[in-house]
């Protein structure tokens, strides 16, 4: 590492153009030795072009998640069965919020801006998780959405805290402080559900039907299937296979399933006391390409809705700047001012 | 008037009495009063903190990655400057 650096740094002074290969070189060595150090990037080291935008991609990717991801939970906010469902929830769904914030943070510092990421987000240009294009029909999906979809979610961002970005790696960290009360609220709920009335039993049972296979869609296509895996783990940036997330997912659900009296929709699921694992059933990929195309339930609504959003909130972005602005310009004008009088005493002392 | 982006802050929280402020993140806002009311949304809704500053990112001077190794090679070579440098006689107290 460290003569790689001064290479770098000796081959600058020089600044000879014929040096430019071996310079190339020496920082793509440098990076190299970082990531097999297990050592972090950082915003401002060199690092390859592909890598930055593989990031760009992903950072983007998974922050629009967590901002779209409000809308199908905000769907029940006004509706939730009591004072302490609804408390829970509103702060659920600002912390998702608060997620995307430090997600787009972490972007911004491979050089995009904001209002990029989110032009990309209303243009369709960057996707978002496709778990979220689905409608969560009844109180009870609240309840799936925390165990099932925050349960995924977390079971795929654990690794990332150790991602090689170090930006990335910390925005992960402290979401997955969050996201443990995310997934434990909607284990409780479903449990009052599933121990209460008839019907709410089947209401939980019923949100667990509909929300068990997008979730394990939720890890990406199978390994064989998938584009960027391979290139990924070489970086560092995932640490785990889809399919082995998936797999680890599914052993942990299971038992958890069977707490809550409820079952999972699957009839190919059983232990497999050889592999140590749960084998399941088929998962249909072709519903999984459909809603990525964007003809899933809900794909139109929540961008349209992330649009208005957006447009809605336009007056609010330009009064807080015109505010600044104004009360920037008087502070000038007040310091001015201040040395105007300076100025003139001084002046004044010299004219004397 | 068009929207341009709002300038980017870096918040540095102070997690209880007695330690220093640490770096929490970025985010971004108008001016600082809007800044601070933003970091204490993002960034202390478990009572992450009893102090929040947050400064314009523009204001900060970093060092360069790149020469980050001659940068602080002044520190590297004087092993003199710690402790475990010094052979104490076994036996000796307090030292
Ligand atoms: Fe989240
Ligand atoms: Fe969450």
């Amino acid at each position: 590492m460290a003569t790689a650096a001064h290479r770098i740094a000796r081959t600058r002074e020089e600044d000879s153009p014929a040096d430019e290969a071996a310079l190339a070189a020496a920082y793509e060595a440098a990076f190299d030795a970082a990531v097999a150090a297990d050592e972090r990037i950082e915003p401002r080291d060199w690092m390859p072009d592909a890598y930055r935008a593989t990031l760009v991609r992903q950072i983007a990717q998974h922050a629009h998640s967590e901002i779209i991801g409000m809308q199908p939970e905000a769907n029940w906010i006004t509706r939730a069965p009591s004072l302490r469902r609804k408390a829970i929830l509103m702060a659920k769904v600002q912390d998702e919020a608060g997620h995307g914030l430090y997600l787009y943070s972490a972007a911004e510092t491979l050089g995009t801006s904001r209002d990029e990421l989110l032009d990309k987000l209303h243009s369709g240009r960057q996707k978002y998780s496709s778990i979220f294009n689905y409608p969560t029909l009844t109180w009870a999906d609240v309840g799936a959405i925390g165990w099932l979809v925050d349960g995924a979610a977390i079971t795929n961002q654990v690794p990332l805290c150790r991602c090689s970005y170090g930006p990335y790696a910390r925005a992960m960290v402290r979401i997955c402080k969050e996201e443990s009360f995310h997934q434990r609220q909607g284990y409780e709920l479903l449990q009052a559900l599933s121990r209460g009335t008839p019907e709410q039993h089947e209401m939980a049972q019923d949100a667990v039907n509909r929300w068990w296979w997008p979730s394990l869609m939720m890890f990406g296509p199978p390994d064989d299937q998938s584009q960027h895996s391979a290139q990924s783990m070489t970086w560092k940036i995932k640490r785990h296979s889809n399919d082995e997330l998936r797999q680890r997912f599914v052993d942990i659900c299971v038992p958890q399933a069977e707490s809550l009296g409820l079952t999972l929709p699957d009839p190919d699921l059983r232990w497999n006391e050889e592999r140590g694992h749960y084998d399941f059933g088929e998962i249909d990929w072709t519903e999984f390409r459909e809603v990525l195309k964007g003809n899933g339930p809900c794909n139109e609504q929540r961008i349209t809705q992330r649009r208005a959003a957006h447009d809605e909130g336009t007056w609010v972005r330009e009064a807080a700047a015109a505010y600044a602005e104004k009360h920037t310009a008087k502070d000038i004008t007040k310091d001015r001012s201040k040395d105007i009088t300076k100025d003139g005493a001084k002046d004044g002392e010299t004219t004397a | 008037m068009t929207t341009s982006e709002w300038p980017l802050w870096e918040v540095f929280v102070r997690s209880r009495r007695g330690l220093s402020h640490t770096h929490a993140g970025s985010l971004h806002a108008p001016d600082a009063e809007l800044a601070l009311r933003n970091a204490r949304d993002l960034y202390t809704r478990r009572g992450e903190g009893v102090s929040i500053w947050v400064v314009p990112s523009a204001a900060i001077t970093a060092s360069s990655p790149d020469e980050k190794d001659p940068f602080f090679e002044p520190a590297a070579d004087k092993p003199y400057r710690h402790p475990t440098f010094y052979e104490i006689p076994e036996g000796v107290k307090h030292l």
